[in-house]
């Protein structure tokens, strides 16, 4: 399955740039797999012992994995999947 | 006390003072870091004595390079003794309320927005933004008119109508969003990415949250320079609730203050307390929930500083409470019976956990406690609708008299 995958513009330096990644996966883990793969320096920032960091958000269609299967959340093909920092608002 | 770096909480990692509000390397909150060493308590102390009566007056603690302005100047508001409310909550304890209503728009926001709005000009922003539960809407719409900006605020669409008709008035670009306040911040997180604007809660966060501290200062300003026992804080994103904390510490640090830090107690609503479970499950994260309550002040499910407030509840031997949306109407009607003073939904949640408290016995006997209120009952009437009736007579004295016979006979 073929995903968009938005990357914040702090993180751009890592993804040489580039705003979106196009990459394969079924489900998010996959997808971030695949993001890190293609940019090693991602991984760290974004994960900690193979989970998210606490701070991080991830999207699939404008909807918290939270609320889904987190990591294991299935992903449509043509879907975007949005990493945001958790530390707005209030 | 001079501005120096912004500094990731997470990690430590510093960045340059700008419109940055995440660390790059862990995606954790960055935080404003000053330089202690070159102020001097005694000469601080006479600055705050002789400043303006407001928030300016603790120029010296906020991330200025400069004097800040701010055509609309909040704080100083009253720290009212409330003896018949603890009376009422059979505490033996000196109850105090900070009525924060009682700033320019009506609620504690005008702080952060004062703080952010003078920090975007002094960045060179001309238009501000942000994501509001509603007052945060008022006070960036009304900070922006004063100064001269241009202003979007956003909101989610089904806001109390008081709340977007006390917005709209200031002649801002009021945007409904059709979804919750979660959905409404993720957007402006991503609209902060794409606009110039400085989006006061998401890329000037750092700055608009320091101006939180100033509600320590104030409290302990108007105790006599002494720190409260205990504070019991309303928690939306944990925000203020950990701002109050970093502004007692500070002052603390510099000899302003002496004694123990206050047991810090949180309160949320049932149906929106993403930070209560947390706290009550022993997590280090919050899991994110829908709000459902009539508090919309505090209904954000994703709250960016639960962890931080968890935290700071443990260390302090305090806890963080919810109530249901009927204590939240009661908090505000017990308020309103004994101290004259109408707030909003976030104070009956803040008072239904006082209530809570003092039934648990958990608030000692001869403690100073403060509890905050952040907003206006005129803002959020509904909660009130029904909690009452109203006599309806003719004008003549029979009419009265039938309607009043066994109170008025003697």
């Amino acid at each position: 399955m073929s995903v968009t995958v938005k990357i914040p513009t702090q993180l751009r330096a890592a993804t040489g740039g580039d705003a979106e990644v196009e990459v394969e996966g079924s489900t998010v883990g996959e997808v971030l797999d695949a993001v890190f793969d293609a940019h090693g320096g991602l991984r760290e920032r974004i994960t900690q012992d193979g989970d998210l960091r606490r701070f991080v958000n991830v999207y699939v269609s404008g909807e918290d994995i939270r609320f889904q299967q987190g990591l294991e959340t299935q992903i449509d093909d043509g879907a975007e999947v949005t990493i945001l920092p958790a530390v707005a608002g209030g | 006390m001079s501005i120096e770096s912004l500094k990731c909480k997470e990690c430590g990692t510093s960045f340059e003072l700008g419109a940055n509000y995440f660390c790059e390397n862990c995606f954790g909150p960055l935080e404003v870091s000053y330089d202690l060493s070159e102020l001097d308590a005694t000469e601080a102390k006479r600055r705050i004595q002789a400043g303006s009566q407001g928030i300016w007056r603790y120029a010296d603690f906020l991330p200025f390079e400069g004097r800040p302005g701010d055509p609309l100047e909040p704080g100083l508001t009253p720290l009212l003794r409330a003896d018949r409310l603890a009376e009422a909550l059979d505490l033996d304890a000196e109850v105090w309320i900070k009525n924060d209503a009682a700033n320019p728009t009506h609620s504690f926001k005008d702080r952060v927005v004062a703080v952010a709005v003078a920090k975007a000009r002094e960045l060179g922003f001309e238009t501000v933004a942000c994501a509001s539960t509603g007052n945060l809407a008022n006070a960036v719409a009304a900070h922006a008119a004063a100064a001269g900006l241009d202003s979007y605020v956003f909101v989610p669409a089904n806001l109390e109508e008081q709340k977007l008709l006390a917005t709209g008035v200031y002649g801002t670009n009021l945007v409904g969003v059709r979804g919750n306040y979660d959905d409404v911040n993720r957007l402006c997180t991503q609209l902060a990415e794409t606009r110039p604007w400085a989006f006061v809660n998401v890329n000037l966060r750092p700055y608009y949250a320091e101006g939180s501290k100033t509600l320590a200062y104030e409290t302990a300003e108007q105790l006599g320079w002494e720190l409260p026992d205990r504070v019991v804080c309303p928690i939306a994103s944990g925000s203020l609730f950990t701002k109050l904390g970093r502004g007692f510490q500070e002052w603390l640090d510099l000899g302003l203050l002496s004694g123990e830090m206050p047991t810090f107690n949180g309160a949320q609503a049932l149906g929106c307390s993403p930070v209560a479970t947390a706290f009550a499950e022993g997590w280090d994260v919050c899991r994110p929930q829908k709000p459902d309550t009539i508090a919309k002040s505090l209904a954000i499910g994703d709250p960016a500083d639960g962890p931080y407030a968890v935290e700071q509840a443990r260390r302090s031997g305090g806890a963080i409470d919810s109530v249901t949306d009927e204590e939240i109407r009661a908090g505000i009607r017990l308020l309103a019976e004994t101290t004259g003073i109408f707030t909003e939904t976030a104070g009956g949640v803040t008072v239904g956990v006082l209530k809570k408290l003092a039934e648990r016995g958990d608030v000692g006997d001869g403690e100073r406690v403060v509890v905050y209120l952040t907003g206006e009952g005129l803002k959020t009437l509904d909660a009130t609708r029904d909690t009452f009736q109203m006599h309806e007579i003719d004008p003549s004295l029979d009419s009265f008299e039938a309607e009043f016979r066994q109170e008025v006979a003697v």
